[in-house]
């Protein structure tokens, strides 16, 4: 059967050359702002501004990658809250997920179909169409220009994704281990500490990673409007008030881009098979 | 009876804190929303029920065309989000060495923040020194620099390619895991009668990819036609409007000139046809779901 299979997938050497073609292709489109803005981080800044265009960096050093630490001032104060959010918010987001999804995945109610949907319907808006009343419920909270104006709204995106992930991994833990733990006389909240979550650690693992890099790959929109102070602004805003500026110091701007998606970076190498698990496991029914 | 009660009383108990915090962060804006749309509010304390008003204000020409826009951009963003994403998926779902690491090389567009990817493309796209337009000047392609972000169609077109390419990831790990879900012994089976690969990805793999590819294509224009950072950090919905989609209208209107009920009442109409997709959404998965299990 294997064998057959290995049969099926030879290629011919015209086919080989074809298929990689393809790939390098598909890459280069996927790849060539890294690229270019890797190279571009390396360019020093009077070389940048230079005609004709050139690929490769002459006279290439790593200068930007140390002199952005003073021209980008608040610099490790962005990367600390762009973590520092993602986390509170992944915190938040388990926290309101875990029950509801064992819910889901277990119990028989009126509604529930419905219910599930309304969730998963709240992926539909995304927070630009809902900033007015946002504003002014952040704003009739008090916490305009706060940590907890750009999470509170973030979390409420994050949760649909993480509900529909962590059901379907819930859904598929055998339903006998509760019965015995039933029969034993445990009441129901202390099998759902004791019985399934443990058992479901794995799947909550998939759902934290993948809540986290949504996170920390979205924040934008509710950092842009609910806060203006410099010491709260997450990285992508840190960076596009230094973007918007009159005379933009590409290399420095570049050399921070890469300084400051390097966490991102290291959790996709070494996380890479949950992250495909997560996103393919809620998506293919 | 009595154990059946508490276990329903036990679900709700779970369900809770996620019901009641959407129904504060969501449901409650979105029914704010429309009450604002009625209204003049601004940075005033204090507003006034102003009827249709807004809506009266909004139906005229540049409105219109602003939802045309919104349509043309979506709907070739996401068409070619959908070739590209599923080109990648069929040549990432071939046997050669190496495909483990192309995988992984797929996912930076999507994991990386949104925004810094956006500015990368801000610098390519830079007309003096970036490097689509430095390319095509060495190539011969183009006389002089081209600014793409400086007139309207080009800013048009850089903004929709960008969009695809912070998509693409996603139809690409979407449907490289439809690819993978189709039956290995439909393939053998054919395999064995005699059928070439072109004939059996024609047969095989291509009818059966087809729910999954409606199933995308539907994920993929509801959250293109949200899209905002994109536009924001490239133009800003310029060069003279020609990058304004319905989103960078409303945040222009209400965040940017603090006319909070004109924005309330786009913000509306952004929901209605949001509706209308998501509708269409749930209608054809249903109809696929139920189909394939028949």
């Amino acid at each position: 059967m294997s064998n057959q299979t290995a049969m099926i997938n030879r290629y011919k050497w015209y086919e080989m050359i074809a298929i990689y073609a393809g790939i390098a292709l598909f890459l280069i489109f996927v790849l060539s702002p890294f690229v270019e803005g890797f190279l571009v981080s390396l360019k020093p800044l009077s070389r940048l501004f230079s005609s004709p265009y050139r690929f490769w960096p002459e006279h290439g050093s790593f200068d930007a990658y140390v002199t952005m630490w003073d021209s980008v001032p608040g610099f490790a104060r962005y990367v600390f809250n762009s973590i520092f959010l993602s986390t509170i918010a992944t915190a938040i987001v388990l926290v309101l997920v875990v029950p509801a999804a064992y819910a889901f995945a277990r119990f028989e109610f009126t509604g529930r179909g419905p219910l599930l949907a309304a969730f998963l319907a709240v992926n539909m808006f995304s927070g630009a169409v809902l900033l007015i009343p946002l504003f002014r419920l952040m704003r009739s909270m008090g916490v305009l220009n706060t940590y907890a104006a750009m999470i509170i709204p973030g979390v409420a995106f994050l949760i649909p994704t993480a509900i529909w992930l962590l059901r379907t991994y819930m859904i598929r833990i055998p339903k006998e281990l509760e019965e015995a733990a039933y029969v034993d006389g445990a009441s129901r909240f202390y099998t759902f500490r004791r019985v399934i979550l443990p058992l479901a650690m794995p799947g909550i693992t998939v759902v934290a990673i993948t809540t986290f890099i949504g996170a920390y790959a979205q924040q934008f929109i509710f950092a842009l409007t609910f806060n203006s102070k410099t010491e709260y602004m997450p990285l992508p805003i840190g960076l596009f008030a230094y973007f918007g500026r009159q005379e933009v110091i590409w290399n420095e701007l570049m050399a921070a881009s890469f300084v400051g998606i390097a966490p991102a970076m290291i959790v996709i190498f070494f996380l890479q098979r949950y992250l495909v698990s997560g996103l393919t496991a809620g998506a293919v029914k | 009876m009595n154990a059946k009660r508490s276990a329903v009383i036990f679900a709700w108990m779970l369900l809770l804190p996620a019901v009641l915090y959407i129904s504060a962060i969501v449901i409650y804006p979105l029914i704010d929303t429309v009450n604002l749309s009625f209204t003049n509010a601004s940075l005033r304390k204090t507003y006034n029920y102003v009827g249709w008003l807004n809506y009266d204000k909004i139906f005229n020409e540049t409105f219109a065309a602003v939802i045309i826009r919104t349509f043309i951009w979506t709907f070739f963003s996401v068409l070619i989000k959908m070739i590209i994403g599923t080109f990648g998926a069929i040549m990432l779902n071939t046997a050669v060495p190496g495909r483990a690491l192309f995988r992984i090389l797929t996912m930076p567009p999507w994991i990386v923040p949104m925004a810094i990817g956006i500015f990368m493309w801000g610098w390519m796209y830079n007309g003096q020194f970036g490097m689509i337009s430095g390319v095509m000047q060495n190539w011969g392609l183009v006389d002089g620099p081209v600014a793409f972000l400086a007139y309207g169609t080009t800013a048009f077109w850089a903004t929709v390619v960008t969009d695809v390419w912070i998509g693409v990831p996603m139809v690409t790990l979407y449907m490289l895991a439809a690819i993978q879900a189709i039956p290995q012994d439909l393939y053998e089976a054919a395999w064995t009668d005699g059928a070439g690969r072109m004939y059996r990805f024609r047969r095989i793999t291509l009818p059966l990819l087809v729910p999954s590819l409606i199933t995308m294509s539907m994920i993929s224009l509801i959250s293109t036609f949200n899209s905002f950072d994109i536009i924001w950090i490239l133009t800003q919905g310029g060069p003279s409007g020609s990058t304004t989609t319905m989103i960078i209208d409303t945040y222009k209107t209400a965040i940017g000139s603090y006319k909070y009920g004109e924005g309330a009442a786009r913000a509306v109409l952004i929901c209605i046809f949001l509706s209308i997709f998501c509708f269409f959404y749930f209608r054809v998965t249903n109809r696929l779901s139920t189909e394939t299990a028949r």
